[in-house]
């Protein structure tokens, strides 16, 4: 069954693949024997956040973590298709998964700090892909990413206090802060404020919109508001495929498949 | 308003807490008693160990003995001035037999220390043989048998003047193991036991931790290797005798190792340890949370880096206290010692990892078999000390636990 018609596809990919800055095609996920992902193909524009909707186990974070082999972890799951980084196959065997980590970076659901201090928690990406040379470059480093991360009017004065010791949206911001310190191109994020209260859900999506300036940025969400404010292009995906892609708006307003009709509109979720 | 159902109800359930704290409290309370029990025993019994009998005698330094080096010859002199009426040579060696056959260490360590000694006369301290230490500590009465009518007599004549008294026995610090009770100590046994811990720990630690890591962090999950987990978790629970036959056959009979050797107890002790400190490390390493995995490898961390930069510190106070545990419980162990042959009777401390040695547990084991009096207390000492040893390490282990506890 292809619930995914023809004329929603057109909107996901571009005519020119080189001008996306990532682009999958035709992924399958198996997890064992059971299927996570069917034949995904999507265009991720640079400098953009693409929002990644749809019911839960409909897939997104399987998507996501396809996009910097976090899945190869996974012993039982097995990935089809192709997926490039700037027209560079990212499954091709000459790849190491290490170096492209460091290029496509990710925030996850839960805030996981390191339990070390919170200047070690952001110098830990550089330190061990040799980003500095001296001690001077790293103190740079660490300092520009809390800056870019909106958290460093909060932490400047306590850098060697642990970071699990701040609060969660601090933590997460930290967290943000770690991952663009090895300054991916790329930054996946997964439901990134379902761990966090109102207020601190405002400060992360502040922030992202100001990062799209230097990244891009893929991001998983249930909430539908979350992905209407932050995002320029979104994907819903049902059981598995994406059903629908497109600019934002068009998808919140006049969505062309009744499953994102009936998803957006809150008739099953 | 509670209705008359829902009151009896909850009161029933009040009872029922009642009643199950009651339970708990009771078993703590028969665990305790039969922890003071044991401990005031063996406490009683074993405290007497750590004083000494000595008999003040007046000796004089003749250089011709001296020179000789017959310093038993200055015993008998001394006790034989101090009394001037026993004559008969049967008469004398019963005198004689009031001393230790080991008295005479004390004066040859003086001249050595003081040359000038020589030629000159000093009241020395003389360590008494067992049975007088017995009969003066009043663990046996002085009619029992185990001294003569005359030696009582003598003894009796001398506790008048003043110059029989319990002094610290060092002694049992110091010296290995002996024929004669007053002389034997565990300081053999200690240096063994410590020798064969160092063997343990520096073999059982990163076997077992590096192993736990594979298993935990490396390894594919199949069917090799859950075979593998199935028997470690096996070998766990196999009864520690069998490692010293295992240890006997490959060991000693295979690879003509000593026997006796700390190095070949350490080994076995090993064996025996490897598996309970593979699955305490492992329970510490599943203890990390994923999300610390998942944010190194988020990073670009390789696999490597992520256990040891991450994992492997966060793990490491459990890895200790488990790896502490395992070697407390070794240190205690007697059954396969016995199997390589560190039962044997051994008077020299060990100096290196391949000399002859015995251990605590075997040395109270030793001292337990035993007929002397004497041994008995000692005995009960040996064991104070070995659980001191347990009591430290267990201690150790918590301070570290407490010490590096994390939340996250
Ligand atoms: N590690 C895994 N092993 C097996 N199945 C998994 C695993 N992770 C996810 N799945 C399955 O894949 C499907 C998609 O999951 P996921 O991508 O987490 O969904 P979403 O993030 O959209 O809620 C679900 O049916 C889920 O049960
Ligand atoms: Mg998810």
């Amino acid at each position: 069954m292809n619930v995914a018609s023809k004329p929603a596809l057109d909107q996901a990919t571009l005519d020119d693949r080189r001008l996306a800055k990532v682009s999958a095609r035709d992924v399958d996920v198996f997890y064992g024997a059971k299927q996570a992902l069917k034949s995904v193909s999507i265009d991720i524009r640079p400098n953009e956040v693409t929002a990644l909707i749809g019911p839960s186990g409909c897939g997104k974070s399987t998507f996501l973590r396809c996009l910097n082999r976090m899945n190869d972890l996974i012993e039982s799951c097995r990935v089809a298709g192709s997926i490039w980084l700037d027209g560079e196959d990212i499954y091709t065997s000459g790849l190491d998964p290490v170096q492209l980590r460091a290029r496509v970076g990710m925030v996850f659901q839960k805030p996981n700090p390191f339990p070390k201090t919170i200047y070690d928690n952001v110098a830990y990406g550089p330190r061990i892909h040799g980003l500095a040379r001296s001690r001077a470059e790293l103190d740079e480093i660490v300092m520009t990413s809390l800056e870019k991360a909106g958290l460093i009017d909060e932490v400047k004065d306590r850098l060697q206090e642990q970071g699990t010791g701040l609060s969660g949206g601090q933590q997460q911001r930290l967290c943000i802060a770690r991952a663009i310190a090895v300054s991916p191109e790329v930054i996946l994020m997964d439901e990134p404020c379902s761990a966090l209260d109102p207020i601190a859900t405002a400060k992360v999506e502040e922030l992202i919109d100001e990062l799209r300036q230097r990244f891009t940025i893929v991001i998983v969400t249930h909430s539908m508001q979350q992905a209407a404010r932050v995002s320029q292009r979104t994907g819903f995906f049902h059981l598995g495929e994406l059903v629908e892609c497109g600019e934002t708006e068009q998808i919140f307003t006049n969505p062309r498949h009744k499953l994102t009709q009936g998803y957006i509109t809150g008739r099953f979720g | 308003m509670i209705d008359e159902r829902t009151a009896r109800r909850l009161a029933r359930r009040h009872a029922a807490e009642r009643r199950f704290k009651l339970y708990g409290m009771a078993s703590v309370a028969v665990a305790l008693a039969f922890l003071v029990a044991l401990l005031v025993t063996i406490v009683g019994k074993g405290y007497t160990a750590f004083a000494q009998t000595g008999i003040a005698v007046e000796v004089s330094f003749d250089a011709g003995p001296v020179k000789e080096g017959d310093f038993a010859g200055l015993v008998k002199s001394a006790l034989a001035a101090r009394f001037p009426e026993v004559t008969a040579r049967n008469d004398k060696r019963e005198l004689f037999g009031l001393i230790s056959s080991g008295a005479d260490r004390v004066l040859r360590d003086m001249v050595q220390d003081d040359p000038g000694l020589i030629g000159q006369r000093r009241v020395v301290t003389l360590l008494a043989s067992d049975d007088v230490d017995m009969v003066f500590k009043g663990h046996v009465t002085a009619e029992s048998g185990r001294l003569t009518a005359r030696q009582a007599e003598w003894l009796a004549s001398l506790r008048q003047t003043g110059a029989v008294s319990l002094g610290f026995n060092t002694t049992f610090f110091t010296a290995g193991d002996s024929r004669e009770p007053e002389l034997a100590g565990v300081g053999g046994a200690v240096v063994g036991s410590l020798f064969a811990m160092v063997v343990t720990l520096c073999l059982a630690f990163p076997l077992g931790v590096s192993t736990a890591v594979y298993l935990e962090e490396f390894a594919p999950k199949n069917r090799w290797t859950e075979l593998i987990e199935v028997n470690i978790n096996n070998l766990a629970a196999v009864p520690s005798i069998v490692f010293g036959l295992l240890g006997l056959a490959l060991f000693l009979n295979f690879l003509n190792m000593p026997r006796s050797a700390p190095l070949v107890g350490g080994l076995v002790l090993t064996l025996m340890s490897l598996p309970v400190i593979i699955i305490a490390s492992r329970a510490a390493l599943k203890a990390v949370p994923p999300s610390i995995r998942e944010a190194a490898r988020g990073l670009g961390a390789s696999r490597l880096q992520v256990v040891t930069h991450h994992v492997l510190p966060l793990a490491m106070p459990g890895i200790l206290t488990g790896t502490i545990i395992a070697t407390a419980h070794a240190i205690g162990e007697t059954a396969p010692l016995l199997m390589i042959g560190m039962v044997a009777f051994i008077v020299d401390i060990p100096a290196g990892f391949l000399d002859p040695a015995t251990v605590l547990p075997v040395q109270v084991y030793l001292w337990a078999d035993s007929p002397e009096r004497a041994f008995v207390e000692r005995t009960s000492a040996a064991i104070m000390i070995l659980l001191a040893f347990l009591a430290v390490m267990n201690l150790l282990a918590i301070v570290l636990r407490k010490k590096f506890e994390r939340r996250w």
